[in-house]
């Protein structure tokens, strides 16, 4: 079977540095990847090189049949990024809501903007998804009035709206007070529970060993790693690896 | 008893200083409004725009700031004679231009302080620049502009005076009128003048208030901010 997405050998170069080193994986529909590594090594521009939110000089991704990006050729072929991009999911560290609309008008935008869909329809999605997050009480709310959890809640009730293929997470808890961080990793395993395709970048041991299929150990914009939870915390790991591991485990309280 | 006969002369007059007063208001929304037109494609030229967009946008602000008012209304009106412009057509380029860009650099400021984070985030729905330029960055901008913009505001009601040079009958030109007709009131005629510019400036920026507290966003922006700047 064809990958639904499949990142082939990218690489990105900031400022004469190369941040992306080759960087090769696929995923299957309904799987959960976890990307970790230490800071600096290029795990917030790989997420943004899948949809091309930044441009990599090389290599190729392709997302359910359609080329998003094909360095590989003389002349890539037309794409239309928009359309693209709207079919990816994406969740920050700082939720980037839109803060001048209410819960319900940050995940209506997509759909009425991007989608075309009519105002009624739009709000009906909406509230599926804003529901599915558990703040169905809170549509009206304004950005600025919600926890940082509730916040990130509505961002990814946000992607979800758009129907993606695969949601892209950017350390989604890293800007979380501890309390808050349950509430939302709570929603992003019932979403891997439900088939959802989901690449997480986060360093949340707990999270990455209960869901993750495979997990994808990023260090100096290579692939040290890639493989299941149990494997990479077996003491098998590299030296690096194990030194990592246990540094996030005193770090984030993962063990 | 000569004061009493220089208020029946204002009081006699007030055709004429309704009428200017009216000439004043219109002057001052159609300046502004010339101004908000030109200022928001230069702002957006100027935060992104390619690198000649960019520089055409700061040479026209550096400029239309850097200039007196008189010097660009003389350079419109007297510089211009050739081409045989209307001093309202000369008023409004030089007044509107003028204004566009301080008014550039108002939007500019407002566009800068939303967190860049909202235009990923747009984009990474799907939506392209200008969209989400329409979509998130401008509603957000308008509402941070508004106190500043009420600034703009009452620096214009006033600046309208100064077309009177060109020869329109504003509320200025409207007092010089009276003076002439009253044996050389100047004080008490002029004194009506200035309490209508205060009257006009307190109105505006009433109404900026309201405005801007009917736009507010619950923990956005700060409402009512306009009127502290009376
Ligand atoms: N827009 C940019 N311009 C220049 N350099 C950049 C830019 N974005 C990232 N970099 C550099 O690229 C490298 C990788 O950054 P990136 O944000 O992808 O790392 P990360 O793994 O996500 O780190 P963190 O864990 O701190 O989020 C860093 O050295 C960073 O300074
Ligand atoms: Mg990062």
């Amino acid at each position: 079977m064809e990958p639904l997405l499949k990142v082939e050998n990218i690489e990105k170069t900031y400022d004469g540095k190369k941040v992306l080193n080759g960087i090769s994986f696929e995923m299957e529909k309904g799987n959960t990847k976890v990307i970790i590594g230490p800071s600096g090594t290029g795990k917030s521009t790989l997420l943004r090189c899948v949809n091309r939110l930044s441009e990599p000089e090389m290599g190729k991704v392709i997302l359910d049949g359609q080329v998003v990006l094909d360095k590989t050729v003389e002349k890539e072929p037309r794409i239309d990024l928009n359309a693209i991009r709207s079919q990816v999911g994406m969740v920050f560290q700082n939720f980037n809501l839109f803060t001048h609309l209410s819960v319900l008008g940050n995940v209506t935008l997509g759909l009425t903007q991007v989608k075309g869909m009519k105002r009624k329809d739009a709000v009906e999605r909406a509230m599926i998804e804003i529901d599915r997050v558990g703040l169905a009480d809170k549509k009206d709310a304004y950005p600025a009035l919600l926890s940082g959890g509730q916040q990130q809640r509505v961002s990814i009730a946000r992607a979800l709206a758009m129907d993606p293929k695969v949601i892209l997470f950017d350390e989604p808890t890293s800007a979380l007070d501890p309390e808050l961080i349950g509430e939302v990793l709570q929603v992003m395993i019932k979403l891997a529970k439900e088939g959802m395709t989901m690449l997480c970048v986060t360093h949340e041991i707990g999270f990455a060993r209960s869901v993750a299929d495979e997990i994808i150990f990023l260090d100096e914009g290579k692939v040290l790693a890639h493989e299941p939870p149990e494997q990479l915390f077996s003491n098998n790991s590299s030296a690096r690896i194990r030194t990592f591991l246990k540094k996030i485990s005193e770090l984030y309280g993962g063990e | 008893m000569e004061t009493s006969s220089g208020l029946m002369i204002i009081w006699e007059s007030w055709p004429m200083f309704l009428s200017g007063t009216i000439t004043a208001v219109q002057l001052c929304i159609l300046f502004l409004g010339v101004g908000v037109v030109v200022a928001v494609p230069v702002s957006l030229s100027q935060i992104y725009g390619g690198k000649s967009l960019k520089f055409s946008a700061s040479v026209f602000e550096q400029v239309f700031r850097g200039l007196p008012a008189l010097v660009l209304l003389f350079l419109f009106y007297f510089g211009l004679a050739e081409l045989d412009v209307s001093p309202l057509v000369a008023a409004t380029l030089a007044m509107g231009l003028r204004s566009a860009a301080y008014q550039s650099q108002i939007f500019r400021g407002a566009i800068l302080s939303i967190d860049s984070g909202q235009m990923v985030a747009a984009r990474s729905i799907g939506m392209s620049r200008i969209r989400a330029i329409k979509c998130v960055i401008l509603p957000q901008a308008i509402r941070l502009a508004i106190p500043p913009w009420s600034n703009e505001f009452a620096n214009m009601i006033k600046d309208t005076s100064y077309v009177f040079v060109v020869g329109i009958i504003e509320l200025m030109r409207q007092g010089r009128y009276v003076v002439a007709g009253s044996f050389g009131n100047a004080l008490l005629v002029y004194s009506v003048i200035a309490l209508i510019y205060l009257f006009l400036t307190y109105c505006g920026l009433f109404l900026m208030g309201r405005l801007s507290k009917k736009l507010a966003i619950p923990g956005f922006a700060s409402a009512g901010a306009a009127m502290e700047r009376i």
